[in-house]
């Protein structure tokens, strides 16, 4: 027994130590900044109250993000359950004899022919950024999971607690939403 | 249960999903036989495509972000209260 270490918390070094690493660990998650910042800050908090409970068998930071998932899990139950919030726009018919058929307004239209020469601009990539903020938080987050961030299908369904059915709804959603966008602020003005 | 055609709302889930290397080799055969009589879902992934394009690009430009060290100055003394509270 005395090779197994036994961890310890020492609340006075957390911000020091582990702040910004559950910052980053929390940013490529949400999409806010000032929404990270709290769930850090809400994760010290709760931690502080639970450390009577600790083992000492896992190393503080691992705990300390054990608890931070928890609070991403329900912030993400949070915005999932604010209903008609920044909805996304309907692209498909969703009944009647056009179903899954293409809305006439929503339906793509040819960008101009120079599209491919001009895509490494630095406001092509701002552009692009504005449009994925304006997607709700929760299609923003997981698009921004899978496509940035390059998560595994399974991990972002385990961390957000959702069905890979689920998660190509919203990716495609999210892209069939980031199109238009993008046709509308950029390629054709 | 396969239906060989298909609605543009189901074309364009599996363009979006092939996006990812994640569509089957039936899906992607019933996209392409979707496009024959499609051309709006041909455009839709052509230009999807190219928005794959510009996000994989635009993915080296996220900067490692951390907090400011006011912002943690203020974290900290909050953590510090709530020590005294308990």
């Amino acid at each position: 027994m005395e090779n197994v270490k036994t961890h310890t918390l020492d609340p006075d070094k957390w911000i020091d130590l582990h702040a910004d690493y559950l910052f980053n660990y929390t940013i490529v998650r949400v999409n806010k900044t000032e929404i990270a910042k709290d769930l850090v800050q809400e994760t010290f908090f709760a931690a502080l109250k639970a450390m009577k409970n600790f083992q000492g068998k896992a190393s503080e930071r691992t705990w300390l993000i054990a608890i931070l998932k928890r609070k991403i899990i329900d912030y993400y139950r949070k915005i999932n359950s604010n209903k008609g919030k920044a909805e996304v726009r309907m692209n498909f018919y969703n009944d009647g004899e056009n179903e899954g058929e293409w809305i006439e307004e929503r339906v793509p239209q040819t960008w101009g022919s120079d599209t491919d020469k001009a895509i490494e601009t630095k406001e092509l990539g701002d552009t692009l950024n504005k449009c994925i903020d304006k997607l709700p938080e929760k299609y923003a987050m997981v698009f921004k999971m899978k496509t940035i961030q390059d998560f595994e299908t399974e991990e972002i369904c385990k961390e957000l607690d959702i069905t890979a059915s689920n998660l190509w709804v919203i990716i495609h959603r999210a892209r069939t939403q980031l199109r238009k966008c993008m046709e509308d602020n950029w390629f054709i003005k | 249960m396969s239906k060989i055609k298909i609605t543009c709302d189901q074309a364009t889930t599996i363009c979006d999903k092939s996006q990812y290397g994640k569509a089957s080799l039936v899906e992607v055969i019933k996209l392409r036989i979707h496009f024959l009589g499609c051309k709006f879902c041909a455009l839709y992934t052509k230009q999807n495509n190219l928005l794959s394009k510009i996000l994989n690009l635009n993915k080296g430009g996220s900067a490692i972000c951390s907090m400011t060290e006011e912002e943690k100055k203020l974290m900290r003394s909050q953590l510090e209260e709530k020590k005294t509270d308990s």
